[in-house]
């Protein structure tokens, strides 16, 4: 493909190293917006999806404000902030946005980890005499981290896919070349960006995907390789990735890339 | 026996045969559809398509042509906010689109980036020369909406400045702000350099650059000659002796199947549309947000020709 | 709000415009992706690389992948069919899996009994395996049509006319309203889109309107095998 060499020929090209739009300083704005946006998202959702996990109660109301948080165009919401907020205030604006996207995953990732444990394993340890902290703290939390990750990655790929709009108010970032690009008929570029974005997806990705794997607790991996009858392979195999579910929906990528 | 399983797939097919309705009845009624390759012959000879970029005050331009036209019996279909050149051009070129509002610098840049004219008059001649032969320029207006260096009345002021020289005179490296593609045109920062040895950085400030302008992010903007803030704000355009910039005037870009039946219409469309008139037209749109529609007809009442 | 008001007919117009793109995306989306899925669940070793080409397919940016279909394909970037065929594929990316895991929770022992029953291929698929797999298929259909909605805004950047207009042409006037109004109505078509399928899904499947368990004895152990 003619147009693939083209663009690959601008990407590895020197000026690429070059000036305020160089490479590497794009790379660093849209991880920068990507993992701020991703953290303050996590710390507002993933307490309040434990919080419903554990007490069973406020998932409706967490769907339903999860189902309203997906139906906001991030496009629309970014200009409308921007409008709002002034063009000071251009960062925050895109942020607010970009963690009103990363909120429904990391929320449904929260809880579902939590509501696919069984309760007899709760049972047991509040039976040996752990207090609640104990219980959550030692038992819940590992035990839900494999789906919490799942969550994690499901909201990290979409904001890094939605950050490419954040060049369009001026914030750089990988979207810059797509941004810039189009109007200048350059398509080598606009291919040659659109290729970044999803490379860093990628690695975004199988990243999170082997902590994924690394987040299945030491003693559950044991106990699955040990009962290799196809029905229970095909249960742990199914309990390691983003499980069949009505959740596995909500933790699957939920609004797709840049609105 | 009606099962549940018979009336479940009695009511997936009612649902079938609804959705399928309502898609068809939606899909053909739709008021936005755009025609694909017909090559204007869908519309029959007497109608004229007008399309226009997706640019409030480039959509309020062809809504003039449009009423003008209606006014003289003509038939005429809306294809309006489509965006870039690569998206309309073609269209254009094959006929699916009949008329359009252009600007002559900008549109011998994107046929000709090689020209080397810039007064109103030599940028029109170049321009008819580099279309294609499907396409004919009629005449231009007075109107203009170009790039332009601007600044604050206060920053001209406190630093002396009437013309883009003058830039370089300042303390202190100034930023420019404007859209994306700014940064690569002739006319951009590296042009100003070459030019007047101007050194300016840059910033991709895009629709925000009024903004940005006024709140003393940036010190110089790029905003478009035609834009309603030359009167509701307190900036100034810097002049520019060496002619960096092109002109851009409003010109009509017509199929030349269709330009000697329009011409006379449109031709007297642009001998009215004067300097300042886009500025106003601007001012209605974005202060009194009236729409497109109610902007033509006034101005079209207003200047005797409907 | 005085521009809403003055400008409704053109916010319904839109809508409409809107709905129909959105729609044939997701009715498209679920009806390629069902063979797609299937045979993803089927066949273990494609369903790695369907996995991945998918999981590709979506990280593709929407605003990229608008330009380049119609210089792959060769139709006008303003033709709807450009934006239609460029949500499909995002449809599909979701789907595919959601029918793939969908038709993994059906418990293999139904399976089995269907077929011990004599239930050829084709029909157990679509008397057993599919509608025990629709609730999932569902969920993510509903995640489906939302996403669809809100992404098909990103038309108006390659010359589509739908509620995308309301945001670019309201920046450009510095209309608040009119960015609020276009936000407002993708909220309001995606969400009421949602409650449709949620209420199709309820009359079209009585057995997931079955008493919920409390949740002490909720799904047992999927990640925890507690004693063998």
């Amino acid at each position: 493909m003619n147009l693939f060499a083209e663009a690959l020929a601008w990407l590895f090209s020197p000026e690429r190293l070059e000036g305020q739009y160089a490479l590497p300083v794009l790379l660093g704005q849209h991880l920068f917006y990507t993992v701020v946006s991703v953290v303050i998202a996590a710390v507002i959702a993933v307490p309040a999806g434990w919080l419903i996990g554990h007490t069973g109660r406020g998932r409706e109301v967490a769907v339903a404000i999860s189902g309203a948080a997906r139906a906001v165009p991030s496009f629309g919401l970014m200009v409308l902030l921007v409008l709002l907020l002034g063009v000071l205030r251009v960062p925050q604006a895109a942020t607010i946005t970009f963690v009103l996207l990363a909120i429904p995953s990391l929320l449904a990732g929260a809880y579902t980890g939590l509501e696919a444990i069984d309760r007899r394993v709760i049972d047991a340890a509040r039976a040996t005499g752990m207090t609640e902290w104990q219980i959550f703290w030692k038992v819940e939390v590992p035990l839900g981290l494999p789906l919490l990750v799942g969550g994690l990655r499901a909201a990290t790929l979409q904001v890094i896919a939605t950050v490419t709009i954040a060049a369009y108010v001026n914030l750089g970032g990988l979207g810059w070349p797509i941004i810039q690009g189009i109007p200048l008929r350059r398509f080598d570029q606009v291919l040659g960006g659109a290729i970044l974005v999803a490379v860093l997806a990628l690695i975004a990705d199988m990243l999170l995907a082997l902590a994924q794997r690394a987040a299945v607790p030491a003693g559950i991996r044991v106990a699955s390789r040990g009962s290799r009858t196809p029905r229970a392979a095909r249960r742990a195999a199914s309990a390691e990735s983003p499980s069949a579910s009505e959740d596995s929906a909500a933790t699957a990528p939920s609004s797709a890339s840049p609105t | 026996m009606f099962t549940a399983r018979k009336s479940r797939l009695a009511l997936i097919g009612g649902i079938g045969l609804a959705a399928s309705l309502v898609l068809a009845g939606c899909a053909s009624s739709n008021p936005l559809d755009t025609p694909t390759e017909d090559g204007g012959e869908s519309a029959g000879s007497d109608t004229i398509v007008i399309g226009s970029q997706a640019y409030y005050s480039n959509e309020i331009i062809a809504e003039i042509y449009a009423q003008a036209l209606e006014n003289a019996d003509f038939t005429v279909e809306r294809e309006f906010n489509i965006g870039q050149r690569d998206a309309y051009i073609p269209d254009l070129e094959s006929g699916a689109i009949d008329l359009f509002p252009e600007y002559t610098g900008n549109l011998l840049e994107f046929y000709d980036d090689s020209a080397d004219v810039t007064s109103p008059e030599d940028v029109y001649t170049a321009l008819q020369d580099a279309l294609p032969d499907g396409l004919t320029a009629l005449d231009y207006a007075e109107a203009s909406d170009q790039d332009t260096y601007t600044v604050t009345k206060e920053f001209a002021a406190a630093n002396k400045l009437t013309s883009i020289a003058d830039l370089a005179s300042l303390s202190e490296k100034a930023t420019i702000g404007g859209a994306p593609e700014f940064e690569q045109r002739p006319y951009g920062p590296a042009g100003a350099k070459e030019l007047y040895g101007v050194d300016l950085a840059f910033s991709a400030t895009g629709d925000t650059t009024l903004e940005s302008l006024l709140a003393g992010e940036i010190q110089v903007a790029d905003i478009y000659s035609a834009d309603p803030a030359f009167e509701t704000e307190d900036i100034v355009a810097l002049e520019d002796p060496e002619n960096l910039i092109l002109a851009s005037n409003v010109v009509p870009i017509a199929s030349s199947d269709v330009a000697d039946e329009i011409a006379d219409v449109i031709n007297a469309v642009s001998a009215a549309l004067g300097a300042d008139d886009l500025v106003a037209l601007g001012v209605q749109s974005t202060v009194d947000e009236k729409s497109p529609e109610e902007i033509a007809t006034q101005w079209l009442t207003d200047n005797d020709l409907l | 709000m005085n521009w809403i008001a003055d400008n409704f007919g053109l916010i319904l117009e839109l809508t409409l415009a809107h709905l129909w793109q959105s729609a044939i995306p997701i009715v498209l989306g679920f009806v390629l992706s069902l063979p797609l899925g299937w045979v993803a669940w089927r066949y273990r070793l494609v369903r790695g690389p369907v996995v991945i080409l998918t999981g590709l397919l979506y990280t593709i940016p929407s605003l990229a992948l608008l330009i380049l279909l119609p210089a792959l394909i060769g139709i006008s970037t303003r033709d709807p069919a450009n934006l239609i065929i460029g949500l499909t594929i995002y449809a599909i990316a979701i789907l595919v899996r959601a029918v793939a895991d969908g038709l993994d929770s059906v418990d293999p022992a139904i399976r089995q009994s269907a077929t011990a029953m004599g239930y050829g291929g084709l029909r157990r698929f679509w008397t057993v395996d599919f509608p025990l797999a629709a609730p999932v298929v569902l969920a993510g259909l509903r995640v489906t049509a939302v996403s669809t909605i809100s992404l098909a805004t990103v038309g108006i950047l390659v010359g589509v006319e739908n509620l995308g207009y309301l945001f670019t042409n309201g920046l450009q006037r510095r209309i608040i309203a009119e960015v609020f109004a276009g936000v407002l109505a993708v909220v309001v078509i995606a969400l009421l889109i949602d409650l449709l399928l949620l209420l199709a899904g309820r009359a079209l499947m009585p057995w997931t309107r079955a008493v919920k368990t409390p949740n002490a004895a909720r799904r047992p152990a999927r990640i925890v095998r507690a004693a063998a």
